[in-house]
């Protein structure tokens, strides 16, 4: 058996009541949600945290996906089936149902959460690939108050994110459009692993030319990262063939991926490119409507 | 689900007397998650033990402190291989009569070594006490490729063994005629040779290793809990290892959650365990973990292989192989003692060969120990690897069907008994026919369409055909033992005086369904309902000496053990059934279930009213007795050898390079089935298992020898996503050797699985990407660097 290092533990019964006992307990503390990265982790060792405060009692005030402002609003305690199923992301983000659908396995999916999978950054992680394209905002909770992050500034570094000690990630607000369609395209070795590779593709598409795009990449650099050169490229221009194979180039180019038991880097590269003109190809008929 | 060629079972099948397709009497409680593992047991006053083990893969041991361990509150005792060298249990034998370290002292050779075992009064504060071990090392070179081990360069691993002075294992072994194999070469009109791995990999039970030894200073008795493929075996190796009096040991095997012959050695935490309870006069309670199961266990195969085989007047007629065995730091691989490879010599395969020559040498690595044989009889998985991935380059050199080629060169029917030329005696067989059916339920000829259609449009779909011929059911006492144990099995079956039976098998179950299949055994030999037929096992003081369940071994050894001790119980109520009808035995004749006079068959005695009889105060025969009981040894005239023709489907995406497995078509030819159903659960099993090893299953290792594979993170195994809806098939061909005409099956899909699907991803890529041979994992990564014209071995 595998057993973690001994660490205490409390149960939050509020959000003002975890943000309090994160503060008293400094920044061995640890939020346990879902569980599903940060066990694995403290059994193989690898995570020590010395207390952890579990927010699974605030699913009343944490766990939704609504409407609200011209945005769709995810709670951060939102399990991943409870993603998966949603017809209301499905209607305007698709990207996370063709995510969820090869996130892990049910067990997993069951418990995971939104927020955990954002916090954790893990650079293999799908759905900040697809929070990153949709160009979402996190609301982030602490003593003294919240603000509201941009994907694009939330990691800092594999595992590292921006979130305080004493903070909580409470939502993920995605602004809706209409002419929006979106993708995910993922290789893995086997079903439920890590991504060998991943893209996230969003567009909004106005009179036939791409009004908004977004292109961000999972396992293919140290962090999510977001192909820019190849959103600059899409944004103005009419959704092709051609214009994808050329922004799969440059997602090619500007990823950063390492050798590892999943591949070499030539490979990681070459799935890059693959993956992207998929995800911006689908994102694109979902847009003009083409496919449900 | 399973298309089979078999009927579906009708009402009247689902409880046969004998033979059929039963449904297993042990799911009940498996499938309520009602099973009895061994962490499910815990005995009054049990301490728990946690090991230690080496960062390194090589580094000598300057010191250890154990003070800081000794400090802890909850800890017990802290042994080091010092504490062991006074109980003499510093080293022990390993199944190939090589030393294994039980805890490291001098060196260690393998990261993930064993080094130091903290006991403690409960897991946690054990697996605590471990990051207060101070040992100070000094790093070596490792020694981590094995077609380097041998250079003169070669940092020496296994220094202490005396006159040890490279890394040579075992020297080179050789089976058949090597200038015979040469003339046969000098005359062909093609060869074709190749390099080729079958990469490490791992049985990675779900269940990992573990014991409770529980010994008693009072008694001196030992009583071990323990899930192991061979208890009697074990005991005898713990009385020699322990010098403890064999008698006085008890092992009881929990159900156990595969074993897939990853639980077939004595490893070193069992005989820390052991010392455990010694010293701390207390049960000790050892499990290792994932990690520990992964990185230091047995592992399996692990040969880097070169073959070349050759044709003449359009059929196979020559192979020569030679092999380097990479056996990791110490040699634990598990095999009958006169057979070095194992079985690997039966890589002649299904063939009627005119030569073949074979060599294998084995080198000391600094990985984990083994190879064992996962779900394989004795490298017989390594074997037809090497043969069908030979026929398969063969046939794609000459431009000939893959299944054309192998029915010219099959083995004919009216051959059999066959002496192949390396020594096997293959006993019956009709291998065309089998690939025939196979044929069929593919529908190859269309296959082959579309195939050809799919590559017009742009698209990758492979076809790929392997034909194996097993050795299982090791084996006849002549010619094989293990340390010095002959491979038979007993069998000891009681009738109590209701009618209900008991019968006590040497086998071991990990999975098997021995519980139902043996039942079934005596039910078809006594006639008596299969759920009235106890099955015993597991415990060695209530079940006769055998040497358990690995190589398929349990239906051709102890199925034959059950068979005769039936036949025996049978004989004997012949006898009273005589008395009680006041007619001489001769005179009477048996079907199922009942003894009744020749030419009246009104006038009989039910097999209950025999053993009734039997234990009654009424007249039994003159000098009987008494009871209905019998016992057996069954030593087997030869082995079984089970075949099959399996056929994969793969599609391969041009741009990703992923493989998907649409069809997989295995027909089975393993003689009588005992229980259908629970062969078809063998069958897929096995598929499933040769899925992952042909496309995501392998232990790497980088320069400095670490581990790259120590989780199921990084060492994948299939699921059912992976797995298509696997098609069946079967012929019969009954062994004429064996009593019920069974022959082995367990390990058939393991061995022929991996060969058909590495063929069908050779085949998608040959005519685009002029892909001759790729070594498996076939994962995308390395799918793609073969479709760029660079194949590479894995690390």
């Amino acid at each position: 058996m595998q057993t973690p290092a001994p660490f205490e533990y409390e149960r939050a019964t509020s959000l003002a009541g975890a943000i309090a006992a994160l503060k008293a307990a400094g920044a061995e503390a640890r939020v346990i949600a879902g569980g599903h990265s940060l066990l694995p982790m403290m059994k193989l060792r690898l995570a020590s945290p010395e207390r952890l405060i579990d927010i699974n009692d605030l699913e009343s005030d944490l766990a939704y996906i609504r409407e609200q402002q011209g945005e769709i609003r995810i709670g951060a305690l939102t399990r991943h089936a409870e993603l998966l199923d949603s017809e209301l992301l499905a209607e305007h983000f698709p990207v996370f149902r063709d995510a969820e659908e090869v996130i892990a396995d049910p067990v997993v999916r069951n418990r995971g959460t939104i927020g955990g999978s954002l916090c954790q950054a893990d650079p293999g992680e799908d759905l900040s690939a697809v929070c990153a394209a949709l160009k979402a905002h996190v609301v982030l909770q602490g003593p003294s108050g919240e603000r509201i992050v941009a994907m694009r500034e939330f990691q800092l570094g594999p595992y590292v994110t921006v979130v305080a000690p004493d903070e909580i990630l409470t939502e993920v607000r995605i602004r809706t459009s209409p002419g929006a369609g979106s993708a995910y395209e993922k290789v893995e070795r086997r079903a439920g692993d890590f991504a060998i590779g991943a893209a996230a593709a969003a567009l909004e598409i106005e009179g036939g030319t791409i009004a908004a795009a977004g292109v961000a990449l999972s396992a293919l650099a140290p962090t999510t990262i977001e192909i820019t050169r190849a959103e600059e490229l899409l944004r103005g221009a009419r959704p092709s063939e051609e214009l994808f194979e050329q922004a799969g180039g440059i997602a090619s180019e500007d990823c950063a991926p390492m050798a590892d038991g999943r591949g070499p880097v030539d490979y990681k590269r070459h799935l890059a490119g693959v993956l992207t003109k998929r995800a911006l190809r689908r994102a694109a008929a979902r847009a003009l409507q083409t496919e449900a | 689900m399973a298309v089979t060629t078999e009927n579906l079972p009708s009402g009247e099948q689902e409880r046969p007397i004998g033979f059929g397709r039963l449904k297993r009497k042990e799911d009940a409680r498996f499938i309520r998650g009602k099973g009895n593992y061994l962490d499910d047991i815990r005995l009054p006053g049990m301490l728990h033990a946690a090991i230690l083990r080496s960062p390194y893969a090589h580094a000598k041991i300057n010191s250890i402190d154990t003070s800081a361990a000794l400090a802890h509150p909850n800890v017990a005792a802290v042994i080091t291989a010092k504490d062991l060298e006074t109980l003499g249990l510093a080293w022990m034998p390993t199944i190939s009569y090589d030393t294994q370290a039980v805890l490291a002292g001098d060196k260690v050779r393998f990261q993930g070594q064993e080094v130091a075992c903290v006991i403690a009064t409960d897991e946690y504060s054990a697996r605590d006490a471990l990051a207060l071990i101070e040992v100070d090392y000094d790093p070596l070179p490792a020694v981590v490729n094995a077609r380097k081990a041998l250079d003169p360069d070669a940092p020496l691993i296994r220094d202490d063994k005396q006159g040890q002075l490279d890394n040579l294992a075992s020297p080179t072994w050789e089976a058949g005629d090597e200038e015979a194999a040469d003339r046969v070469f000098a005359e062909a009109d093609v060869v074709v040779e190749q390099d080729m791995i079958y990469p490490r990999c791992h049985p990675a039970p779900l269940e990992t290793c573990g014991m409770i030894a529980d010994f008693n200073p009072q008694t001196g008795q030992l009583d071990i809990y323990n899930g192991n493929q061979a208890p009697h075996a074990h005991r005898t190796v713990y009385a020699h290892v322990a010098g403890l009096a064999e008698h006085m040991i008890r092992i009881r095997c929990n159900d156990i959650g595969g074993g897939f012959g990853n639980k077939v050695p004595v490893y070193p935490g069992y005989v820390c365990a052991i010392a455990g309870s010694i010293v701390a006069g207390r049960p000790v309670k050892w499990i290792e973990d994932r990690s520990e199961n992964l990185m230091s266990t047995g592992f399996a195969r692990d040969y880097v292989m070169h073959g070349a085989i050759c044709a003449k007047d359009g059929r196979i007629t020559g192979l020569k192989v030679d092999v380097i065995a990479d056996h990791g730091a110490f040699d634990s691989t598990a095999q009958p003692t006169k057979f070095p490879a194992g079985f690997f010599h039966i890589c002649c395969g299904s063939y009627a060969l005119e030569a073949a020559h074979v060599k294998v040498k084995a080198v000391y690595t600094n990985k984990a120990p083994g190879g064992v044989a996962y779900r394989c009889s004795f490298r017989i998985t390594e074997a037809v690897y090497l043969v069908e991935r030979m026929v398969g380059a063969l046939a794609m050199e000459m431009g000939v069907d893959p299944i054309e080629l192998r029915m010219r060169s099959f083995i004919a029917p009216e051959q059999f008994p066959y002496e192949t030329t390396t020594g096997w005696t293959f006993d019956s067989g009709d291998y065309a026919n089998t690939m025939r059916v196979a044929m069929e339920i593919a529908g190859y000829d269309e296959l082959r369409r579309e195939q050809a259609e799919k590559r017009a449009r742009g698209e990758l779909m492979g076809i790929g055909v392997a034909f194996f011929t097993e050795g299982v059911g090791a084996g006849p006492r002549k010619h094989m033992d293990i340390l010095g144990l002959s491979m038979n099995d007993g069998a000891d079956l009681r009738i109590h005086p209701s009618g209900k039976a008991v019968v006590s098998l040497s086998c071991q179950t990990q999975g098997q369904g021995h519980e139902t299949t043996f039942a079934q055994i005596v039910a078809e030999e006594l006639g008596i309902p299969p759920e009235d037929v106890e099955v015993r096992h597991g415990d060695t003081d209530k079940s006769p000496y055998g040497l358990g369940t690995y190589g398929s071994r349990s239906t051709p050894v102890s199925g034959g053990a059950v068979a005769i001790v039936s036949r025996k119980v049978r004989d004997k109520a012949r006898l009273i059934a005589a008395t009680m009808l006041e007619t001489r035995p001769e005179d009477l004749a048996w079907e199922k279930g009942r003894w009744y006079v020749k030419g009246d068959p009104e006038q009989g005695v039910l097999i209950e009213q025999i053993a009734a009889r039997a234990y009654s105060g009424e007249p039994l025969p003159e000098g009987y007795e008494g009871g209905l009981d019998a016992q057996v040894i069954y030593d087997p005239p030869n082995l079984t050898y089970p075949y099959g023709a399996y056929i994969a489907v793969v599609d391969i995406d041009p741009e990703t390079a992923a493989v998907k497995v649409r069809r997989f078509i295995a027909v089975d030819d393993c003689g009588v089935r005992i229980n259908p159903m629970i062969v078809d659960g063998q069958i897929h099993g096995g598929i499933a298992e040769g899925i992952g090893i042909a496309l995501m299953e392998v232990i790497t290792f980088d320069e400095e020898g670490n581990c790259l594979n120590g989780s199921f993170m990084d060492y994948l195994i299939p699921t059912a996503l992976e797995c298509p809806d696997f098609e069946l098939g079967a012929t019969v061909t009954p062994c004429p050797h064996h009593p019920l005409g069974a022959k082995g099956v367990g390990e058939s899909p393991n061995v022929g699985t991996p060969p058909a699907i590495v063929a069908a991803v050779i085949d998608a890529l040959h005519e685009t990407h002029g892909v001759t041979h790729i070594d498996m994992p076939c994962t995308p990564a390395r799918v793609w660097a073969a479709m760029q014209g660079r194949p590479e071995p894995p690390q």
